[in-house]
């Protein structure tokens, strides 16, 4: 699947989508690929506040439990709950499937992400082909 | 498996293999200092007959024939024979906790069926497979409600045992706290119940649980609704102890908790030497993500055919790490095992008239041992333990009973020093009438010089 060119990426696999001061993130597909089949994902609350690299939630697949890392610092402003009922939403496309939207303190963070060809290279050479 | 010893040839042909010329060769990576130079220092060996005239000697130290109206958490209650002889089945005695969990189909039903009967006892929606005992049960459950709420602080009643609060304090000293205190305790009021208004005081949006015991230390069963409602006012999740599970079998179960935790050895435990015992955590499903242990669910495999798994172990230490739910990775299994067998045994109804006929002999101890005491928090419903002011100081009236084959009730004053020399008695189906009228005839002997006022 390809990665959008306007998100930016962690290496961490989390992608962010911003406009603005608005922001919203989700994690990539090769993360889900990685996980396998997502069977739970905690989600923060509305008006957390998460920072940049630090746990913000958790996917949980048949395999393991990940964490999940905030690319940027803000405070929550949307949860997706439709991942409450139906979190293979991830699995099935995980570039729309988001996470949480935030309300960004310093859009500046974004800049040190990496771009959609940096995280796939990135990726590439995680899995080793 | 037997156990054969090697002889002198096989472990000379072991060496000779690896290559080693003796034993203190394999130990050669240890510095000469550290390495014991001398015998063990351990007794000679016994022969059979000598064995058992050993353990003769060792069981007649206990106390047999004496009475005993020790309660405070452990409770003398009788053992069905069939659990002895369902727990000493090899299967079940020398296996280890089932982390190829799915090749013991046996183990993993048993887990399972304790598990729902603990749900349908506590009135919670999911059990885990054990914990280690109540003690431990409650800073899990404590811990539990802070993952959930994101919270951490905790408000304990000080009618919650005074040993499960210890082991929280014990627990807690490696946890950063934010609010640099651990757990802020509340009073109990004349009656014996937690004190609602220090409560209501007490209780903040910081907190993270309230834990309160029912029937709590003093025996008195406590208004779980009225706390519940503290505690959900302000976002905290409510806690309930119970470590008297027999209670259950009357009680009405506390589901307005969150969370339940409960010290299983009524159900089929000998009180030995303080354990092993059988420690439970119960809950509202919504939590099951963050409750710590294992839990074992219920399936169909590819045939279609009823099997067991255990489940969500993705929260747990060997698969999750340091990330885990809890560093709790294993069980009670054998004495939950027991439990199991003691519930099955008992049913229903068989707990419920089990409870019935405690409650009857505390309520005979209480009404005998009372006019010559004084009965404290008497007037709030109790189940099997009463709390006994008297004049006569607990050491002094416990050894005037000890010479009449009676062991009295615990001294409190460890715990509650307001309480002077108040004391904590328990009667269960096991104590029988004669017993509490000796009791009561000692009590009321308290030679004048020996009142402590």
């Amino acid at each position: 699947m390809a990665y959008p060119t306007n998100y930016r990426y962690t290496r961490e696999h989390e992608w962010i989508d911003v406009s603005g001061k608005a922001a919203t993130v989700g994690i990539t597909d090769h993360a889900q690929d990685s996980l396998g089949d997502i069977v739970f994902v905690e989600l923060p609350k509305v008006g957390d506040k998460v920072e940049k690299g630090k746990v913000f939630g958790s996917v949980e697949s048949v395999k393991a439990v990940s964490d999940l890392y905030a690319p940027a610092t803000g405070t929550v402003t949307a949860i997706n709950e439709e991942l409450t009922a139906a979190p293979e939403k991830i699995n099935a496309d995980a570039h729309s499937a988001w996470i949480m939207k935030i309300e960004l303190s310093d859009p500046k963070e974004i800049d040190s992400l990496l771009t959609a060809a940096d995280y796939e290279t990135y990726a590439k050479e995680e899995t080793g082909h | 498996m037997r156990y054969l010893p090697k002889s002198d040839a096989e472990r000379a042909a072991m060496l000779r293999d690896i290559g080693a010329s003796s034993i203190d060769d394999l130990f050669a990576i240890i510095p000469e200092e550290y390495r014991l130079a001398r015998d063990l220092e351990i007794p000679r060996q016994m022969g059979e007959s000598e064995i058992v005239d050993h353990f003769k000697a060792a069981a007649a130290k206990n106390a047999n024939g004496y009475a005993s109206f020790l309660g405070a958490g452990v409770y003398r209650h009788y053992r069905p024979v069939l659990i002895d002889t369902i727990v000493q089945r090899g299967e079940f005695l020398t296996s280890y906790t089932p982390y190829q969990a799915e090749i013991t189909q046996g183990t993993l039903q048993a887990i399972f069926e304790f598990q729902t009967m603990i749900c349908e006892l506590t009135g919670m929606d999911i059990a885990n497979a054990s914990m280690y005992d109540g003690s431990t049960a409650a800073p899990e459950a404590v811990m539990m409600a802070m993952r959930v709420t994101g919270r951490d602080g905790v408000v304990v009643a000080r009618t919650v045992h005074p040993e499960y609060r210890e082991v929280m304090h014990t627990y807690a000293q490696h946890r950063e706290v934010s609010s640099g205190q651990v757990a802020v305790e509340v009073g109990y009021v004349e009656n014996g119940r937690v004190d609602l208004a220090a409560l209501e005081a007490t209780v903040t949006n910081e907190t993270a649980c309230v834990l309160v015991q029912s029937p709590n230390f003093f025996g008195v069963i406590e208004d779980v609704a009225a706390i519940a409602e503290i505690a959900h006012k302000k976002g905290a999740l409510l806690v309930v102890a119970i470590a008297e599970a027999v209670s259950l079998g009357i009680v009405k179960p506390p589901v307005e908790a969150d969370v339940v935790i409960m010290e299983a050895q009524s159900f089929g435990v000998a009180p030995s030497f303080g354990g092993p015992f059988c420690g439970v955590i119960a809950a509202k499903e919504k939590y099951v993500r963050q409750m710590p242990g294992r839990l074992v669910g219920q399936t169909t495999d590819t045939k279609g055919r009823r099997g067991f798994v255990l489940t969500l172990s993705t929260r747990e230490q060997h698969i999750r790490r340091e990330k885990a739910t809890s560093n709790i990775c294993t069980n009670q299994a054998l004495v939950a095992l027991m439990a199991t067998v003691f519930m099955t045994v008992y049913g229903k109804e068989g707990i419920k008239e089990l409870a019935l006929h405690n409650l009857a002999k505390a309520d005979y101890a209480a009404k005998t041992l009372g006019p010559d005491g004084k009965l404290l928090f008497g007037s709030s419903p109790r189940f099997n333990e009463f709390v006994l002011q008297t004049d006569e100081a607990p050491e002094a009236l416990n050894a005037r009973l000890l010479e009449q084959k009676i062991i009295g009730g615990v001294a409190l004053k460890r715990w509650y020093p307001e309480l002077g020399n108040a004391t904590l008695w328990c009667a269960t189906e096991l104590t029988s009438r004669e017993q509490i009228d000796a009791a009561a005839g000692v009590v009321a002997s308290a030679p004048a010089s020996a009142v402590a006022r």
